[in-house]
């Protein structure tokens, strides 16, 4: 005979002032099976928890039922201290009266009618649950690293730190990132490259980190502490290996009229490169869309004077396969593309630019060797109007709802290193707020308006005009006082919005973690998990889960380098009991269930049968893997049969629910 | 030979018969029949977004309603006219209150929902007929001349409703021009306001709105200019005190297809 | 102020006047701007403070040219021409309030104005 004490939370006021609690610990309190019915102010707290523990000694109960939050918030709390006077963990049932009741219910009668109904049912369900033994599995001692901006970097330097050997994987010829285009960074004014480059180096040089460079993620398999995970090393036709990085071949190579992306296409590479100089590693890549040999099968100049014959036109892209315990995603961001908001005449006027592409007009390696030049006419621009918040801060039909957060600093930034190095230069900066949380950050943006000059105009610019004469005509608002402007610009600089880079969204897929609507990686909880998915061994790093600027990034990138290295020091981790299991008796061997496992946990076995007229029999039957299964229960509705049940969750289980809530 | 129903509108039937006349020409050139339905009423010339105005809106729910019971598109050539009429038909397949007063007031055999598809003569160019299709019926290509669209603010906005091009940067007159054999110039004043119907009371503001758009035009080197709309002919040619051609892109349709001489010397 | 007025707009505009983030876009980009009195950013705001007889007496209603250029760039899609149309409208609604008569036309055209300008004017000056 089953006897069950039942423990009903009021959470303050947070369930107690929508459902009646005392009504329905006494409507409990009559359930089959129900031995002691309780209320309590905080079920939670540690009084909470005693009373619970001394009711399951005093009244040697075999199951209890609390009605409280969300199992999510606090169902480990309970089983813990079931545990710990000798209940199985998974002989305790959470019935939801917080979110799924008080908080969604306004009147009394109605929430208190449906907290009694979810209570019966939780009731039903823990007189069919069985002692569960959770198992352990092993946990491999490797961390992947998805992607090589300065969040990866970071992100693998520190997991490296502690021991562990940590992957690389970034899809373009070398990691840096977004941070290695950039000229100087805010608020120091300190040079990007050479606080970025030195940790690429110690990344190339450290044992434990392992670089693939111009690869990309395929395929992952397996769970937390045991992933499975292809790699694409894509054909560069180059041979890592052999290649010094000397750069004759760049030097020599013919086809030099191909837009280089490190320079946002302001000027031209090679169709063999080395994307910049201090690239890690630093390994000549063929772009295949460009290269002449490759294309007609003509040229060959490269393979000529590589001296160590590094050069391979017939490289093919490499699939490898490696194992993991953790996984890290730090895919970044990109500016928008800016067709959309064609009023600033960015697809019109080659001297409207973006603020990346000013990064690069500024930066002594870019296009003009430091010099501020117009790309259409390269001489100086004595007059620049910067436009902030374009693409953001928009209603959802004209581009992203979300504050960039990083442009209103980088932006006071370039003002700033502006009026510096050209005293001659006028710049205006059109904003609709100025936003500098951030330590320092306010006085930055006040040295920018005091120090320097900048004209800081609160208002939005409504249209550009390029003219014949290389004038930009700039039409604004000027709010404040009650103005439309007209500025004869020489050079437009659009903030453009920055949303996450578009292989993130494939691979959230693959890696079953979830993504906001615009593609940002959701944080497990928002405020107490911001560096965790809610899929446990997913860990996120950097601008993949929001706009951040290179110190919040650093900052993100180490606090997931020590959740994983908290995983990774693990030999090994409970696994979840709740999994599924076939009879095999019952099993017809259809593979309904094999194909709609996401884990791959099912596989069928042949397997010898004694049948009742004692002969033997080979059946194929459904073999699930309890350390791979996650007890999603896809299976368990797929069996045609009825042979696939889920512990904890068993079909009975499920329907007793159902009937006590019918009922 | 496809056939469509064509509404003209009131300018084209009077001021502004050449816009008509060689959209009609052409379209027979290119096998299209164009077939006015028999009694059409002026659109307004001017759509009324406020949503306690039904009167407004019933002309063009006539026009449209013909266009579905003969269960063919609408082709619209004057943007006026487009403009009045696709927002009618945007807004009463999405607004059910407007739709209900409309139908509830006109008592049509069947209530009209939005149902016909409406077309720019320009569209129907685009997705009917296909700019490649039209440039080799070319038979007097207009070479080396740099020719100016003007979309002014009737052709594209709303976009939501008038859905023919991106707003911001539209290619579709642009493409006319390059299958006419002419090179298209872009200017950022093609989607600015000539001004419209304020020339009546405020022509200061007439000629500050149509100078600033042939000065644009002019700026970027074209040789004329060519717009849809009668009323931007109008404060183009009369109100920007400027000396740059202005012709309606039928003009220039025609006598690429060999079915007028003139202005391409 | 008057509540009922300030309804009739919103409800005659459809537009959500809250959404304005104030950034004066409508303003920038607006060709009537020199023109007009008050400006769109300022319809918007003026008629969510329910501030509107000032712009009910203002010639900047029959300035604006709803060309749609605010409508088409507002980054929060509020929509200023349609608020600057619910108010002329309801100015020009009042009993001998038409901003445009038959008698004034003859003074207004000449022999090359399309009818497109005279039927656009009375259907946006008159009621």
């Amino acid at each position: 005979m089953q006897r069950i004490g039942v423990f009903v939370c009021h959470c303050g006021t947070n369930i107690a002032a929508t459902v009646d609690v005392k009504a329905v610990a006494e409507a409990l309190g009559h359930e089959p099976g129900v031995v002691i019915s309780q209320d309590y102010q905080y079920m939670c707290s540690e009084s909470g928890q005693n009373l619970v523990k001394d009711a399951i000694k005093e009244h040697n109960l075999t199951g209890i039922v609390i009605c409280s939050c969300s199992p999510r918030m606090h169902e480990n709390t309970f089983r813990k201290a079931a545990a710990s006077v000798g209940l199985n963990p998974y002989l305790v049932e959470i019935a939801n009266i917080r979110e799924q009741c008080s908080w969604i219910h306004k009147e009394i009668a109605t929430a208190t009618e449906k907290a009694i109904i979810l209570g019966k049912a939780a009731v039903a369900k823990v007189h069919l649950n069985a002692p569960l033994t959770a198992g352990e599995s092993p946990v491999v001692k490797r961390a992947l690293v998805i992607g090589g901006g300065i969040a990866g970097i970071q992100t693998a330097l520190d997991i490296a730190e502690a021991g562990f050997d940590v992957d690389i994987v970034e899809k373009e010829p070398t990691i840096g990132g977004k941070m290695a285009q950039i000229d100087k960074t805010f608020p120091t004014l300190d040079c990007a490259a050479c606080i970025l480059t030195p940790k690429m180096v110690e990344c190339s040089q450290n044992e434990k980190i392992h670089i693939h460079s111009f690869s990309e993620v395929s395929d992952v398999k397996g769970f937390v502490g045991n992933f499975t995970v292809t790699i694409k090393k894509k054909a560069r036709f180059v041979d890592e290996t052999k290649c010094t990085g000397c750069g004759l071949c760049t030097e020599k190579c013919p086809m030099k009229k191909v837009p280089n992306e490190f320079n946002m296409g302001l000027d031209n590479r090679t169709a063999i490169y080395i994307p910049f100089a201090q690239a890690v590693p630093k390994v000549a890549t063929i772009d295949p869309n460009h290269c002449m040999m490759l294309k007609t099968g003509k040229c060959g100049v490269c393979s000529k004077v590589c001296s160590v014959g590094a050069i391979d036109y017939k490289q093919q892209d490499q699939f490898i396969e490696e194992k993991y315990g953790a996984i890290v995603v730090a895919t970044g961001f990109n500016p928008i593309k800016l067709d959309k908001y064609d009023e600033f005449a960015y697809n019109q006027c080659a001297d409207v630019v973006t603020s990346l592409e000013l990064e690069r007009l500024m930066n002594a390696a870019g296009p003009n060797g430091g010099t501020l030049l117009r790309p259409s006419d390269k001489t100086h621009p004595h007059k620049i109007v910067f436009v902030q918040c374009v693409g953001s801060r928009c209603d959802d039909s004209k581009g992203k709802p979300y504050c960039s957060k990083i442009c209103c600093m980088y932006t006071a930034k370039h003002a700033m290193l502006i009026r510096e190095k050209y005293p001659d230069t006028e710049v205006y900066v059109f904003y609709i707020d100025v936003r500098t949380p951030g330590k320092n950050f306010d006085e930055f943006y006040r040295r920018a308006v005091e120090q320097y000059n900048v004209h800081y105009i609160k208002g939005m610019v409504g249209k550009v005009t390029p003219k014949s004469d290389g004038k930009i005509d700039v039409q604004a608002s000027d709010l404040l006082s009650n103005e439309q402007l007209h500025i004869d610009a020489d050079l437009v600089v659009l903030a453009a919005a920055i949303e996450p880079d578009k292989t993130a969204r494939p691979l959230a897929t693959m890696l079953t973690t979830q993504m906001d609507t615009n593609d940002f990686f959701t944080e497990a909880h928002p405020k107490l998990r911001p560096v965790e998915s809610a899929t446990a061994g997913i860990f996120l790093s950097g601008a993949c889960q929001g706009p951040k600027d290179i110190p919040e990034t650093v900052a993100q990138g180490s606090a997931a380098a020590a959740k994983a290295i908290g995983l990774l020091c693990k030999n090994s981790i409970t696994c979840n009991p709740c999994v599924a299991h076939s009879d095999e008796l019952m099993c017809n061997g259809c593979s309904s269930c094999e194909k709609v496992c996401p884990y791959g946990a099912i596989t069928y076995i042949d397997k010898e049968f004694r049948m009742p007229d004692r002969t033997t029999a080979i059946r194929r039957v459904a073999s699930v893997n309890p350390a791979v299964c996650q007890g999603c229960g896809a299976c368990t509705v797929a069996c045609p049969s009825g042979a696939m049940d889920l512990n904890g969750f068993s079909n009975s289980q499920i329907m007793a629910e159902v009937d006590a809530i019918c009922k | 030979m496809e056939t469509f129903t064509y509404y003209p509108g009131c300018t084209l039937r009077t001021k502004a018969k050449d816009l008509d006349t060689y959209a009609r020409s052409s379209a027979e050139a290119l096998g299209i029949a164009l077939e006015e339905p028999s009694d059409w009423q002026c659109c307004g010339g001017a759509y009324t977004t406020a949503k306690d105005e039904i009167a407004t809106k019933l002309s063009a729910v006539r026009t449209l309603n013909a266009a579905k019971e003969l269960d063919r598109p609408l082709i619209t050539v004057c943007s006026a006219c487009h403009n009045v009429i696709k927002q009618t038909n945007y807004d009463i397949s999405r607004d059910e209150e407007m739709a209900s007063k409309v139908n509830n007031y006109l008592k049509l055999a069947e209530p009209y929902n939005g149902e016909t598809k409406v077309y720019h003569y320009l569209e129907m160019l685009r997705d009917v007929i296909g700019f490649d299709n039209l440039a080799s019926k070319v038979t007097n290509p207009f070479k080396g001349k740099k020719i100016a669209a003007y979309y002014g603010c009737l052709l594209l906005r709303p976009s939501k409703a008038l859905a023919m091009d991106d707003p911001e940067n539209p290619t579709i007159m642009e493409d006319f021009i390059k299958a006419i054999g002419g090179t298209p110039v872009i200017y950022a004043q093609r989607n600015e306001c000539c001004g419209g119907y304020i020339t009546m009371e405020d022509k200061a503001q007439a000629a500050k709105r149509s100078g600033a758009v042939m000065d644009s035009a002019k700026d970027q080197g074209a040789d004329m200019i060519i717009t849809a709309c009668p009323l931007c002919l109008y404060n183009l040619k009369k109100n920007s005190g400027s000396d740059l051609p202005v012709y309606y892109f039928t003009e220039l349709l025609a006598e690429a297809l060999g079915l007028k001489e003139d202005n391409n010397g | 102020m008057d509540k009922n007025l300030k309804e009739q707009i919103l409800r005659a505009s459809g537009v959500n006047v809250l959404k304005c983030m104030r950034c004066g876009k409508c303003s920038g980009t607006c060709p009537s701007y020199d023109e007009m009195e008050y400006h769109p950013h300022q319809f918007v705001y003026m008629v969510e403070k329910g501030d509107i007889e000032k712009l009910m007496n203002s010639a900047s209603l029959y300035k604006c040219l709803t060309c749609f250029a605010c409508v088409e760039r507002c980054p929060r899609n509020v929509e200023p021409a349609k608020v600057v149309e619910a108010v002329r409208l309801a100015a020009i609604r009042q009993q001998g309030n038409n901003h445009l008569t038959p008698a004034m036309i003859p003074d207004m055209i000449d022999e090359d104005i399309p009818q497109q300008a005279l039927v656009t004017a009375f259907r946006k000056y008159t009621k």
